[in-house]
């Protein structure tokens, strides 16, 4: 892949600073995401996976400028993003959405569905009658009824609410998709019909997406390519079916045997590798290696050095000590 | 194995009388678990799955009515007990771990001192007795460190240690019975990698038989040698693990099996089962799944299939089992 890509991110960091602002002494510094760097390539599907607190949740915030990176640079179709101010955003502010986790909480208990989806139309200067016929094209593109424009969320189940989150997301016309989590909160019978949307939509409308999630088996089926995010840190990236089959990084390996299949003779017969312990404290993370406190075949060089994201060939991408001496 | 039954309830029905009518949440469902075994019940959410657990447990508000035809437990006859005696039997003899530990713990009490807390009430034991209990508990769930991790709170916890301290206190009474409702839900893979150990080691150290009620098949599959698939209030197919998981016969079994993607990764789209789940205030009279079952016959609208058993374990209700009934054959996964 040649072409120029969509998003470009250069050793992107987020900080927060926590606790009280009044007293410097408490105050604590949050590195949520630590110098990641990633290309998303038009009509692709980029996964992030890690689990709560890895950072993924911000990076897709900061990819789309919700947030303004404390280093690092952001390009969005070769443009720097960087530090644009919220009025100089405004103009690509359409090109970029995001659909949320929860559809109870991302969408406003007192508009109506057709006030939802025609929100971000309004700083457009379609008039009246255009924004009603594009609300309801919209709807029928997410399969519901165009009758359904002048009910209120609560009218709706879960699936349906995630549908228009989805048409909101859609309605300006969008080129990027940030997907955060969109189907972690609903039934598994409904999970498929939404990722098999987005993946028709993706086909026919030419988006790329960021899909965020914790559902490996659902991002290896609906990404091209998939980053696994640990403690703030890219520590690996791969195309899908390299990633699955060659994991090179322990985090990544124990990460996917602690998937449980549905199916009792495969699930007797994996190997699981059961990690010991819970996730390091970001705000105190270790030195060196950020997944060495728990890493199966750690290291004394661990401790000292942080590994540096390499290419091991074929776009195949490891930070790991173990990986490539 | 021993099979030595445990527990067997007989066509148990729960309604929730509320203002805008009657939910019939749980709608004459029959199971039994015997001792030693690990039972599944898988269902979306509005299946009856929690509801008919809590129901057991009588622990409903008041407008919810239970009957049943019979409840045995450790063989004795629960169907018409006070709530009382359910109460201090199941706190007994069942311990109970739910989704949420943050919301199930107090969070003003010491992890230590809740535990001890229940041992003191349900069991009498002295402050030195429960102190004791609670730290070989600590230890038994896995916590290092117990004496200092003892003397923490809730939110000090992360969510595996708390769900670890759940367990805990599930087991403080060496119950013959868990009831683990969607224990890993709301935590990570590699967390809930962790707690699945726990529980099924339990099951070996201290003998007590378990109930794990999920949503996730890979979950049951890990873990269960029986399965119990609901849906909309009813139970649609029963069996062993690998009878639901390598012979289903019910179309809703076929439906959840194929919307989630096989371990092998292949891209090709899912197959979701369409629609939504059914409104449980006016059900329609016949099969529950009829209105999104893509094999759905005039029959099946009319009235409940009945129970076709296919073997000593398998059983299902559905019209595909009759006579005359179209053959529609499981593929065993996506075309």
């Amino acid at each position: 892949m040649t072409a120029q890509p969509l998003i470009r991110a250069d050793r992107v960091s987020m900080q927060f600073t926590v606790g009280s602002s009044i007293t410097r002494a408490r105050r604590r510094v949050l590195t949520a995401v630590d110098q990641v760097s990633l290309d998303i390539h038009r009509g692709e599907t980029f996964g992030l996976v890690g689990e709560s607190g890895c950072g993924k949740t911000t990076l897709g915030r900061l990819l789309v400028r919700l947030y303004r990176p404390t280093s690092g640079t952001i390009l969005y179709d070769g443009q720097d993003i960087t530090s644009l101010t919220p009025q100089q955003m405004m103009p690509l502010r359409r090109k970029m959405q995001m659909i949320f986790q929860d559809p109870y909480a991302s969408l406003d208990p007192r508009m109506t569905v057709s006030t939802i989806i025609a929100e971000p139309l309004r700083r457009t200067d379609m008039d009246r009658a255009r924004v009603d016929a594009r609300v309801r094209e919209l709807l029928t593109l997410v399969g519901l009824d165009e009758n359904h424009a002048r009910r209120y969320p609560h009218e709706f189940s879960g699936g349906q609410r995630q549908r228009i989150g989805i048409a909101r997301a859609l309605a300006a016309g969008p080129e990027f998709i940030v997907c955060d989590e969109p189907i972690s909160a609903l039934d598994v019978s409904i999970q498929a019909q939404v990722v098999n949307m987005l993946e028709e939509l993706q086909q026919r409308l030419g988006f790329t997406y960021l899909f965020v999630s914790h559902d490996l088996s659902m991002v290896r089926h609906i990404s091209h390519r998939v980053g696994v995010m640990y403690l703030g840190h890219m520590v690996e990236m791969a195309p899908v079916d390299e990633l699955f089959t060659h994991m090179a990084h322990p985090y990544t390996q124990a990460l996917m045997s602690a998937v449980p299949i549905a199916d009792p003779d495969a699930s007797a017969a994996s190997q699981r590798i059961i990690l010991q312990g819970d996730v390091p404290n970001p705000m105190a993370p270790p030195s060196g290696c950020p997944f060495r406190t728990r890493c199966p075949v750690v290291m004394p060089v661990c401790a000292d050095q942080k590994p540096a994201l390499l290419d091991i060939g074929g776009g195949h991408w490891v930070a790991c000590h173990r990986v490539g001496t | 194995m021993s099979t030595k039954r445990l527990l067997e309830i007989d066509n148990l029905t729960t309604t929730f009388h509320i203002h805008v009518g009657q939910v019939q949440a749980v709608r004459g469902i029959s199971l039994h678990v015997d001792q030693g075994e690990a039972v599944g019940i898988v269902g979306e959410s509005g299946s009856g799955k929690s509801v008919s657990m809590l129901s057991l447990m009588r622990l409903l508000p008041d407008y919810a009515r239970i009957s049943a035809d019979r409840i045995l437990f450790e063989g004795q006859d629960l169907t018409h007990a006070s709530v009382d005696q359910v109460r201090r039997l199941s706190g007994d003899r069942i311990g109970m771990v739910f989704q949420d530990p943050m919301t199930s713990l107090n969070p003003l009490m010491t992890i230590g001192r809740q535990m001890q807390e229940t041992l003191r009430v349900h069991r009498k034991m002295s402050r030195a007795d429960a102190a004791r209990r609670v730290r070989e508990l600590l230890g038994l769930v896995d916590i290092p460190d117990p004496d200092s991790r003892q003397k923490q709170y809730p939110h000090e916890l992360s969510g595996g240690m708390r769900q670890r301290v759940m367990i805990g206190m599930a087991i403080a009474s060496n119950p013959s019975l868990v009831i683990a409702d969607e224990p890993t839900t709301a935590l990570d893979v590699t967390i809930q990698a962790q707690i699945l150990a726990l529980l099924k080691g339990l099951m070996d150290k201290i003998g007590t038989s378990i109930i794990l009620i999920t949503h996730d098949l890979g979950v049951i599959a890990g873990m269960c040698s029986r399965v119990v698939v609901m849906y909309g209030g009813c139970i649609v197919e029963e069996g062993l693990s690998r009878e639901i998981f390598y012979t289903p016969r019910h179309p809703y079994t076929w439906g959840l099996l194929r919307s989630v993607p096989r371990k092998e990764g292949d891209h090709a789209p899912l197959i979701p089962i369409q629609g939504t789940p059914p409104d449980l205030i006016n059900p329609p009279p016949g099969c529950p799944f009829e209105p999104r079952c893509p094999h759905a016959m005039r029959i099946c609208r009319t009235a409940m299939p009945g129970v076709t058993r296919l073997s000593d374990t398998h059983r299902l209700r559905c019209y595909l089992m009759d006579e005359g009934a179209p053959r529609v054959a499981w593929e065993g996964g996506r075309a």
